[in-house]
Parts: C-alpha cells; sequence; structure tokens
C-alpha cells in the first residue's frame, strides 16, 4: 500500500466522498475507484461494492481483487444539547457515526459542555432543511420540549433517514404523535418514529439510555433482530 | 468502515516519523469469524503494532510475517482456518476462516 493511498483515502473521508480501495492481490496494483486509468470491469466492481456497502475479494477475469467499499460515515443528528447528548455524542462517534448536535439554546449547545462537537445553533427544522437527512443519517430528538422536538420530526419524516428516535415516555409520544397528525403526518409515516426511543435493556442510567439508543440504530442499521442472541 | 482506531492514518504516521511499516488486511472470511473484510492491522520493524485482524488468536503470526514482509519488500496473502482445534497452533477458535494480505507500506 502506498503512503500517497492513505492521504486519498483521508482526503475521501474527510470530503464525504465515497471510494472503493482496490487491490490486486496477485501483483500488489492499487487504485482508488473511480478512477478513468482502471480498467471498466474494476471501475463497475467498485460501483457495486459501495452500492452494497461490502468488501471483500472479487475474481476479475482471472485475477483476485481486494475491494473495499469505503462510504462516508452514518451520520446521527441529535436535536438537543442536553446532558443524555453528552453521553451518546462520544458513545456514536467511538461507534463510527460522524454526530450533529442541533440546538439553538445555546446555553445548553455550546463547545464548553460538548468539547470539539459539531454544533449548529439553529431551530431544529432549519437546521436538517441544511443538513437534509438521507439513508445514511439518524435522526434522535431528546429536547422534551415540543417547541424544538416537534419541528425537527417533522423534517425528519420528511427525509430518507434510516431511523428517526424521540425520547421521552409512551404517554409524551402518545401526544406527539397526536401534534405531528394536526400537522397533516399519516399514521403509516408517524410509525416510523421509534418512541420511547430505544432497546430495552432496563437502562436507568445516562450512560445507559445512550447506550440503548446507539444500540437500537445499529440493529436498524444493521438489520439485527433485536432479540437476545442466547435462546 | 470506521473502526475505533484508524489504523492506515496510525501507519502513515509511523512511516512520516520514519519507521519502516507493513500493513495487513482481512481480504476475505468464511463462517464466524470474529472481524469483517477490511479489519486492519500496522506493524512496525520496531515491534509497533496498532488494529487487529481476529480476536486475538492469529495477530502474533501475522506480525511475524509482517517482519519477512518488511525484509523482502514481497507482499504475502496468508489462510488463516480452524487447525485440530488444538490451543497451540495458528487457527481461529471459533471455526471461521481467513485470508489476510500483509504488505509493505511504500
Amino acid at each position: 500500500m502506498k503512503a500517497s493511498t492513505i492521504a486519498a483515502l483521508n482526503h475521501a473521508m474527510a470530503t464525504r466522498q465515497p471510494v472503493a480501495f482496490a487491490k490486486n492481490l496477485t501483483d500488489g496494483a492499487e487504485f482508488l475507484l473511480p478512477d478513468p486509468a482502471a480498467p471498466e470491469t474494476l471501475n463497475q466492481a467498485g460501483r457495486l461494492a459501495l452500492a452494497a456497502d461490502k468488501t471483500g475479494t472479487h475474481m476479475l477475469g482471472n485475477e483476485s481483487w481486494f475491494i473495499e467499499a469505503r462510504n462516508p460515515s452514518p451520520r446521527l443528528i441529535l436535536v438537543g444539547a442536553v446532558h443524555i447528548a453528552q453521553a451518546l455524542a462520544p458513545l456514536a462517534a467511538t461507534s463510527g457515526f460522524e454526530v450533529i448536535l442541533v440546538d439553538p439554546r445555546q446555553g445548553f449547545g455550546n463547545q464548553e459542555r460538548f468539547p470539539g462537537a459539531t454544533m449548529i445553533n439553529e431551530w431544529p427544522d432549519e437546521a436538517l432543511d441544511t443538513l437534509k437527512p438521507d439513508i445514511r443519517t439518524a435522526v434522535v430528538t431528546l429536547t422534551h420540549d415540543p417547541k424544538l422536538d416537534d419541528p425537527a420530526l417533522d423534517r425528519a419524516l420528511q427525509s430518507e433517514a434510516f431511523y428517526i428516535g424521540a425520547l421521552g415516555s409512551r404517554k409524551t409520544h402518545a401526544s406527539r404523535l397526536e401534534r405531528l397528525s394536526v400537522l397533516g403526518h399519516q399514521p403509516e409515516s408517524l410509525a416510523r418514529i421509534r418512541g420511547p426511543v430505544g432497546l430495552d435493556i432496563a437502562a436507568v442510567t445516562t450512560p445507559e439510555i445512550a447506550l440503548s439508543i446507539i444500540a437500537e440504530i445499529v440493529a436498524v442499521r444493521r438489520g439485527g433482530s433485536l432479540g437476545s442472541r442466547t435462546k | 468502515m470506521t473502526d475505533v482506531e484508524d489504523v492506515l492514518s496510525t501507519a502513515a504516521g509511523w512511516q512520516a516519523a520514519g519507521e519502516q511499516v507493513a500493513i495487513a488486511t482481512v481480504t476475505e472470511t468464511w463462517g464466524s469469524s470474529p472481524r469483517p473484510a477490511g479489519s486492519r492491522m500496522a506493524v512496525t520493524k520496531s515491534g509497533k503494532m496498532a488494529g487487529s485482524v481476529s480476536g486475538g488468536c492469529i495477530e502474533g503470526a501475522v506480525a511475524e510475517v509482517a517482519q519477512q514482509v518488511m525484509a523482502s519488500g514481497a507482499p504475502k496473502l496468508l489462510d488463516f482456518g480452524v487447525t485440530n482445534e488444538r490451543a497451540w497452533e495458528v487457527g481461529l477458535a471459533c471455526g471461521g476462516k481467513v485470508k489476510v494480505f500483509v504488505e509493505p507500506l511504500t
């Protein structure tokens, strides 16, 4: 592997460009796909690997190629720079998510409470209009304040976000769904919201709740069964 | 693919600091192997290590081959599988199989 390839991979990651790293396992040749200098069959294999988000070895003609899909990190948008976000943000970052915090209240959303975090001090609807959640984005509302949570959920429901979660009890979730239906959201659309958010691991403490939320996001992303593995 | 540790950047940093570095990559897996294809480990001639290619079962053997690869400059494709379930042999206790490509960082 060339040091220049690592630099190019890091550049692609920083600019959220999907790339496929291809290595000829016989002669050691390597490419960062797409690359006009690479054979078309290899570029095609790179496109397929990225679309499937799969890394592995492929026979192309009589050559064995390792092709690694390097899609941009999934994003997690947290609405509400509250206490639980302080536990959830680092856990999500460790789990490979690019975390973006949204809170117009600078008393909550500041660098002192969230050192080094990506923080947007705007109203959630405006922030989500800019961020445009895609199929690799999860959105979780944490404020318990309808003025902040509702506009975020309204925008999230209009997006392709693969996961939408809302912190709050069953009771607050029921009234939340009522308010969102007044905004014109249909029941099948509202069913996308996971509320109360998180897997049922009987979480009590803030880090445990954060863990239950990230566990559910991972399960949804990877198509997990959400059940115990011990039968 | 994101991981706890950015092995490639660590490897590039070691090289920039004047170290000789080899990179091992899981290229293919079968069965219940512990780490997916694309998992990496970097090894320096001086013996530094970062990342992993298994749950700890084959790292020692891969590090040895990495030293040979750094000395010769020629990459190697390694096969690890189940070995008679005897713990002192290099293999995967979980019953999986992996292929690992070891190459110098140039």
